[in-house]
């Protein structure tokens, strides 16, 4: 097996019941990426992430994490990963401080609990108890409960979902600071500009399968790269695509007509997405 | 382009804390979860409320309404109730309480994020066993203040006695939480779990002679009583607490210290049974 990777998955297939929520999917996380798994609601991101963490069990193919199956692995595995979870909402009666020290004594080597604290940018409200904090803060603290441990492989569930814009690039920041730390990220999200920010690459998933592996950037390339051209004339939306925007847009000003709201553009992320997907 | 990048950055990971790379033992980290867990406790005042007063506070209005002296005797069926709270109280700090508490860890996904870490589930155990245990001795000091203030219970006197009291008041809590652990997996949440938890708690108040003396029962009642362990834990709460004389008002005209060790034991060891084979770390499968 190639030790290189963080993360290597072969085959893996889970079904609940009926639904085959993940079925014969590959994947190879290397040392050091950051790496988005994206794809719509259902498409099998949090079961697969899931049974990468060792929190799901599953019905066949073959998974090694940091070198182990997550299925088996022991407490000394369970040390060297962290994990953030989609959704803990306990009753948050200890302070913020207070849980970060009680998940920092689980480990035989673990950062100053302080200084989690500071670098997910919650120092500020360490003496207050977790229930008082906001959506955004209590998310960052299930960060610093999942980094507290100084894990070699950092498994995100949709770390996002329900920030606002500033505190989504914060967190995107922070998510950087750990990268650059050495620290494997694995992350699932449904933000596709999340994933265009963040990561090194990008698994796009459909149903329960890996539709196409790349960066971001080449992710683009995947759907044609002709350029739209639109415009309305006369109370009418005219649309074309074409490899000369310049060309089409001279010759349809040339008695020197202004076109009405133009625009020019070229495929996004978005549009492959939705191209691999399968909704475009 | 990233593996470079961590490569010239790496920030030294110079903020470092704990022994060394060897992990914790699991009891290690499990006793550095008592204190978390008391302050979890003690800080939900309406829990405190519930657990801690309701036994008191139905033990002396209970107490106080059965006031008259029972025949040929100077106690008070009031406290012969005041004595048997006891066994309320602590169904109420271990049963009631685990079968909330974890049932409402397994729910919010805390234990499904302990599950993430080295963490054990001996561990984690750890701490709730020590929440019993401590929320338990001060329940017992509350009601037996009272009973001893208001309805003049009298401590044990002599070696036997205290050893009595201290072995039920031992089997009662590891039977009773062991009970509860297996209660809060059949229920999804905190608040279904408050009700299979405090719906049997109420009716073996009844029928295990807590609320009402055992000889008002019909045998019915008594015989579904003695299978569980309420009655068992009351019966010897009285058997140290009231005068010895007392045990002509116990059903078997004796107070059966052997019956109740061994029906308290063979809770125990059930217990333990059901909970290894039904313990689950989230609703995932």
């Amino acid at each position: 097996m190639n030790q290189s990777s963080a993360v290597q998955v072969r085959g893996l297939s889970k079904a609940y019941g009926q639904l085959r929520a993940v079925c014969d999917l590959d994947l190879d996380v290397g040392y050091g990426e950051i790496f988005a798994i994206l794809g719509p609601n259902g498409a099998g991101k949090s079961t697969t992430i899931e049974i990468l963490e060792g929190n799901r069990k599953r019905d066949s193919g073959h998974v090694r994490v940091l070198g182990e199956d997550p299925g088996t692995a022991g407490r000394s595995w369970r040390a060297k990963i962290g994990i953030v979870l989609q959704e803990v909402s306990d009753a948050g009666m200890l302070t913020v401080s207070e849980t970060v020290r009680m998940f920092a004594k689980c480990y035989g080597r673990a950062r100053v609990p302080d200084e989690a604290l500071e670098l997910v940018g919650l120092a500020s409200v360490a003496g207050s108890k977790v229930r008082t904090l906001s959506g955004g803060q209590r998310r960052r603290l299930d960060v610093a409960l999942g980094i507290v441990g100084m894990p070699d492989l950092l498994f995100l569930d949709e770390p996002t979902t329900g920030f606002d814009p500033d505190a989504r690039r914060r967190f995107w920041d922070l998510i950087r600071l750990l990268a650059a730390d050495g620290t494997t990220i694995l992350l699932t999200t449904h933000y596709l500009d999340e994933a265009a920010a963040l990561a090194n690459r990008v698994a796009v998933l459909a149903d329960g399968k890996v539709v196409a592996v790349d960066s971001p950037a080449k992710l683009t390339g995947y759907v044609n790269s002709a350029a739209t051209v639109r415009w309305i004339e006369g109370d009418q939306l005219h649309e074309e695509e074409t490899d000369h925007p310049t060309e089409l847009i001279r010759q349809r000003s040339q008695a020197g007509a202004e076109l009405a709201q133009l625009t020019v553009s070229r495929p996004t992320l978005e549009d492959a997405y939705l191209h691999l997907i399968g909704l475009a | 382009m990233d593996i470079d990048q961590a490569a010239r950055a790496a920030p030294p990971r110079h903020a470092v804390t704990g022994s060394g790379s060897s992990l914790p033992t699991p009891l290690r980290i499990g006793l550095s979860r008592v204190v978390p867990e008391l302050k979890m406790f003690y800080r939900r005042p309406e829990q405190l409320v519930l657990t801690f007063s309701m036994p008191a506070v139905i033990g002396i209005l209970l107490g106080s309404i059965f006031s008259t002296k029972l025949p040929h005797s100077d106690t008070s069926t009031g406290a012969v109730i005041a004595a048997s709270i006891l066994a309320y109280g602590i169904l109420s700090t271990s049963f009631i309480n685990l079968g909330i508490s974890i049932a409402a860890d397994r729910d919010t996904g805390a234990l499904r994020r302990l599950r993430g870490t080295p963490t054990t589930a001996s561990s984690y155990f750890i701490g709730k066993i020590f929440l019993v245990a401590v929320a338990s001795l001060a329940e017992a000091i509350v009601l037996l203040t009272v009973g001893v203030l208001v309805f003049k219970l009298h401590l044990p006197t002599n070696a036997f006695g205290w050893f009595t009291l201290i072995w039920v008041f031992l089997l009662g809590i590891i039977s009773c939480s062991l009970l509860g652990i297996f209660v809060s997996n059949l229920a999804s949440n905190a608040v279904s779990a408050a009700v299979v938890t405090n719906g049997p708690a109420v009716a073996l108040q009844f029928v295990s002679g807590t609320y009402v003396p055992l000889m008002a029962l019909p045998t019915w009642m008594l015989t579904l009583g003695s299978v569980f362990p309420v009655k068992w834990m009351a019966q010897g709460f009285r058997s140290v607490l009231l005068p010895a004389d007392m045990a002509a008002f116990e059903p078997a005209g004796s107070w059966e210290h052997w019956s109740t060790f061994f029906v308290l034991t063979a809770w125990s060891i059930g217990g333990l049974i059901a909970c290894l084979a039904v313990f689950r770390w989230s609703d995932k499968k």
